[in-house]
């Protein structure tokens, strides 16, 4: 069985840029110890044996929830872009990538 | 006769008898939110001219001698979490302050066919994190019944705004228990559906595996009226459910003789409340009386929901919340390239408890950690749901109190997020399991009220209303209402 | 020395197919290649808050059809999950696509190299949406201060095809993807235009010392599009990690892009995390379960493979390379078919179509589906010509003339008056003028000179423009002489 183990301060900085998260020195501290209780908290769940019981993703019971390969209008462009914070000639604009 | 104490029920004959017009009703709400507004604080965004517009289409409707729907005319308001073609939909965020959706939620849709008069977006805890809309970007929404204390959340606003008759109803989601404990706390009913009863296409996602949306009213019947409005499958959502929708106002009135239901004891661990413990005692001896069987059962891993649900919950949430970049709509802040701008935008849009979870469940994902954490917490949800199985097979119902507690004070729990989280500990198996649960008014501690819990067969909504109603109507909790003369004392009236 | 001498390569391909659907693969949007910036684009593709992905059929018929046509094994339970990163072109920072159950698995197909015949085993074939388009400022990512962003593609149904490391030359890499897209193209899994970027090819390599067996270091060369880039890619990205083995150093492990103007593999590692992609079961998305039933009505649509048509070909009587190359692409062997439909001699055919026609289409660089000439017209051609209508040599003109008019030969023929002279009445005549004119030469033929002959019938052609019936003019000529 997998044990849950104590997250590092360095882990808690990797997780940030995973999540795109820019965080304080303060707030990573603040985070590290929130986590941690949290994480110990949910360790309880290491006390019950699992190995013969299947993951359960969806609430109901659903399969093949299909569509027909049926052309619907798009939105104009002006709406596509109504809420972009950055746009020009009908493009996103973002800074650059790398 | 003060016309926004009525139900929807009761509006509705009014409006077919000619006794009022929608635009007279809307503007007795519009005006009880402008004079209640400064205290209670339930919406974000009010939409005064749109409701008055769509008022008097349907006067003009009723005019023309044509008959009207049970809920048209009627004034009501959404969660701001459900978007609203051109009206802004924030999720009471930082990030998504100035965002004007180009469509709306099928709920949304649903409810203005039905003729709805939507009289604005309200108030809730961030992306719906939270269990006392403190976690509002804007400002919290306060208590009807006591003004130094939270409504619950996240659909505080809600909760608040139906109990403080600043809307005859209003759309909750639920993705832990933010429909029925802001409902408990507030003393209205609120019911979260079966998941796949109600379409959550344009419902701005927390965690999709568990969020539905659902109806928080002031009693049992429009509770029912509204649930015929908006469920039913909706082919935008692939997690919809086709089912035989029942109209499920056949259910009220039908007597409970009989009928089973299980305490589970797991239910009455440390944590609740003895004085709510008792209220819920007295709301099953009420039952007794009706005619209804009951007695403790046992859902053995009631104590994994909790942590299984702080995994998963989390780990959706991660993903779902990752489309807030600054790209393409919302919060953006400057940064000299790509990653730094996103960096930046995410801290500054996201409140602390939005990114606490997002950080949880990213790792909860990551690798090395997945199979610890998230299938984990995915096979203990088996685990919960076959508990569920087995009890439905003798119950017909299952019954909690709702919130281990009653509403509790700004700040109380604030600083502290585990302590925050257990306040859903009755309320977040049911969502685990995918099946309905509904809270009602079932008396009061020190002033404030106390919700009953009750949980059912997944689609089977109509019991729970069956068992509310008959309840409902031989307590007649719901008549209590927040005293005009304690609002005033704070200012209100 | 080539490091052939010392290394051998190992390489598996990841292959990214459009699947040719009218809309997207969660939305109603449509595929279509092209149109104005953000215009192809919805609430539920731009990943607006709210909205809800479901599921295209089409996308899943094709699916199966191509992993049948791969011989893979069709999964009976299959799950759509998130791959979550940041990108700009991702709407909504994850991708939908699968993880651990991908509709096929276990899948192969055979090459031929220098003719020895190869299988190579296809391991997995998933299906997952299309990313948007980054247009940059600067001439590079590298060199631009800013991006711009075009989701008009995002949503795109794409079928990702993740070979074995099978491959051990440059060689069988280019037949091993030159036979893919031939299966997905005679399949119609998708109209594999490959200039519109409709397939894209992921490359890892490595190198490893000869008679070893442990893999060596691999770099993964992204979004290859044309046959070339991916030869003359590896041709650079094999002879650099030979330099860095030779040299002693490691080969670092990377995502490298192919420059095309430079002819050079760039390094794209970036300061950023190794790549988690915290993948987890999609929950907007309900699970596939395919019964057999559904496959067995998929593999009853398959048409004829590439391998199957070559072998029919090859019985006609036609050369191992004349069926390779008829049978290239699924467009040109169908018009192969229904020309044959209606012209038996598949030799005589096979010449005019790999000769003239194809040396028509190339110099108007048009496919064989936009060819103004139809199958029918290019058989009513050759009739034509073996019934002494025209020559073979008026013909190849008459052809030429058929691809820019679109009109029938017969037609041309008339209206040019190009038809051969086989009135014999009317030959006579000028067979006499001619006879007449050239005493001399009728004199030597007479005197035995055989050769004289051609030059009488020479003349004969020239006083007709070459419309003469050439076997009749030597009749009428031996006739007169004799
Ligand atoms: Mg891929
Ligand atoms: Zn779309």
């Amino acid at each position: 069985m997998v044990k849950f183990v104590k997250i590092s301060r360095q882990a808690v900085e990797h997780v940030a840029l995973l999540a795109r998260l820019e965080l304080s020195e303060q707030e990573i501290g603040t985070y590290t110890e929130q986590l941690n209780t949290i994480l110990d908290y949910a360790a309880i769940l290491e006390k019950l044996d699992t190995s013969e019981v299947q993951p359960t993703a969806h609430a109901v019971p659903l399969h093949n929830v299909l569509r027909e390969d049926e052309v619907r209008v798009s939105m104009p462009q002006e709406k596509v872009l109504q809420n972009a914070p950055d746009a020009e000639n009908g493009f996103f604009r973002v800074p650059k990538i790398v | 006769m003060d016309i926004t104490a009525k139900t929807a029920g009761e509006l509705h004959d009014l409006l077919v008898q000619k006794e009022i017009t929608s635009t007279e009703l809307t503007h007795a709400f519009l005006d009880r939110v402008r004079r209640l507004e400064g205290q209670v604080q339930a919406y974000v965004t009010v939409t005064d001219k749109s409701a008055l517009k769509r008022a008097a289409e349907v006067d003009a409707k009723i005019a023309r001698g044509e008959a009207i729907g049970t809920l048209e005319g009627i004034p009501m308001a959404l969660k701001d979490n459900m978007c609203t073609e051109g009206i802004r939909t924030t999720c009471s965020s930082k990030m998504l302050e100035e965002f004007v959706p180009p469509y709306s939620a099928e709920v949304a849709i649903r409810l203005q066919e039905a003729g709805a008069i939507l009289l604005g977006k309200l108030n809730m805890d961030e992306f719906a994190m939270g269990s006392s809309t403190e976690n509002s970007r804007f400002f919290p929404t306060h208590n009807p019944w006591d003004l130094e204390r939270v409504p619950g959340g996240s659909s505080g606003g809600a909760a608040a705004s139906v109990a403080a008759a600043e809307a005859v109803y209003a759309l909750g989601s639920d993705t832990g228990g933010s429909i029925r404990q802001p409902a408990a706390f507030c003393g209205v009913v609120g019911m979260k559906p079966t998941y796949g009863a109600v379409s959550r296409y344009g419902l701005i996602a927390f965690a999709s595996s568990l969020d539905q949306i659902g109806p928080l009213t002031k009693d049992v019947r429009d509770n029912a009226l509204v649930m015929n409005a908006i469920a039913g499958h909706d082919r935008k959502d692939s997690t919809s459910v086709r089912f035989d929708k029942p109209d499920y106002t056949q259910f009220l009135g039908k007597n409970i003789k009989g009928l089973k239901i299980g305490i589970p004891r797991e239910y009455f661990g440390e944590g609740i409340d003895s004085d709510v413990a008792k209220v819920i005692w007295d709301a099953v001896a009420a039952l007794k009386d009706l005619g209804a069987e009951a007695e403790e059962c046992s859902l053995p891993h009631t104590d994994y929901a909790m942590p299984a649900y702080y995994l998963i919950a989390p780990a959706e949430c991660s993903s779902n919340l990752a489309r807030y970049d600054g790209v393409r709509y919302g919060y953006r802040a400057e940064g000299d390239d790509l990653i730094s701008m996103v960096r930046k935008t995410r801290a500054e849009g996201f409140g602390p408890e939005v990114k606490r979870r997002i950080m949880l469940g990213t790792y909860a994902l990551s690798s090395g950690y997945y199979d610890a954490y998230y299938v984990k917490a995915q096979k203990v949800r088996t685990l919960i749901k076959q508990d569920f199985d087995q009890a439905f097979g003798t119950y017909d119902v299952l019954l909690s109190p709702t919130a281990p507690t009653v509403a509790f004070k700004f700040g109380e729990k604030s600083s502290n997020p585990l302590s925050m989280y257990l306040s859903d500990i009755c309320t977040v198996p049911v969502n685990l399991a995918g099946i309905p649960g509904i809270s009602i008014p079932a008396g009061f501690v020190g002033g404030l009220p106390v919700g009953l819990h009750l949980m059912g067969k997944a689609f089977d909504e109509g019991t729970l209303y069956q068992v509310a109603y008959a309840f409902e109507q031989h307590t007649g909790f719901h008549k209590v209402k927040p005293s005009t003369k304690e609002v005033a004392a704070h200012g209100l009236e | 020395m080539a490091w052939s001498d010392t290394y051998e390569m190992v390489c598996g391909v990841e292959t990214h197919v459009e699947l040719a659907t009218k809309s997207k693969i969660f939305c109603g949007c449509t595929t279509e290649f092209g149109g104005e910036q953000n215009t192809h684009v919805c609430a539920v593709c731009s990943g607006l808050p709210g909205v809800l992905p479901v599921l295209n059929k089409e996308v899943v018929n094709l699916a199966i059809k191509a992993g049948l046509a791969l011989n893979g094994e069709i999964a009976e339970f299959s799950k759509f999950d998130r791959k979550n990163y940041y990108y700009p072109d991702l709407p909504k920072n994850y991708q939908t696509s699968q993880y651990d159950l991908p509709i096929c698995k276990n899948g192969w197909l055979e090459i031929t190299v220098d003719g020895a015949k190869k299988r190579i085993g296809i391991t997995r074939a998933h299906m997952e949406e299309d990313a948007g388009k980054l247009v940059h400022s600067g001439e590079t990512i590298t060199s631009s201060d800013e991006s711009y962003v075009d989701y008009n593609r995002t949503g795109v149904p794409l079928l990702e095809i993740v070979s074995e490391p099978d491959l051990r030359s440059i060689a069988e890499v280019v037949a091993y993807l030159e036979q893919l897209v031939q299966i997905l193209d005679y399949t119609q899994v998708s109209d594999c235009r490959l200039e519109q970027g409709s397939v894209r090819f992921d490359i890892n390599v490595s190198l490893r010392p000869k008679g070893t067996s442990d893999l060596g270091t691999r770099t993964e060369t992204k979004n290859l599009n044309s046959f070339a880039s991916v030869r003359h890619c590896m041709e650079y990205e094999t002879e650099r990690q030979a330099e860095v083995l030779d040299a002693g150093d490691k080969v670092v492990q990377e995502t490298r892009t192919w420059d095309e103007g430079k002819g050079i593999t760039i390094s794209l590692r970036s300061k950023e995390e190794a790549h988690d992609y915290r993948y987890f079961p999609e929950p907007d998305l309900v699970p596939l379960v395919i019964e057999r039933s559904w496959v067995e009505e998929i593999r009853r649509t398959l048409p004829e493979l590439p391998t199957e048509r070559r072998m029919r070909y090859e019985s006609l009587g036609l050369s191992e390379y004349d069926a390779g190359v008829l049978t290239s692409s699924r467009a040109l062997a169908d018009f192969f078919d229904e020309a044959l439909s209606r012209y038996a001699d598949a030799k005589i055919l096979t010449n005019w179509v790999m000769g003239e026609f194809l040396r028509l289409l190339k110099a108007n660089q048009q496919s064989v589906l936009d060819s103004p000439i139809s199958p029918v017209q290019l058989a009513e051609l050759l009739e034509l010509i073996d019934k002494g209508s025209i020559s073979g040599k008026i013909a190849k003109g008459v052809l030429e003339d058929m691809y820019a008019t679109g009109k029938d030969a017969a037609l041309i023929i008339k209206e040019k008056g190009l038809g051969q002279i086989s009135d014999e009445a009317a030959l006579a005549e000028i067979v006499e003028q001619v006879i007449a004119a050239h005493p001399q030469s009728v004199e030597d033929y007479r005197a035995g000179k055989e050769r004289a002959i051609g030059f009488l019938v020479g003349q004969i052609m020239k006083a007709t423009k070459g419309q003469a019936n050439p076997s009749l003019v030597n009749k009428l000529l031996k006739e007169k002489l004799s």
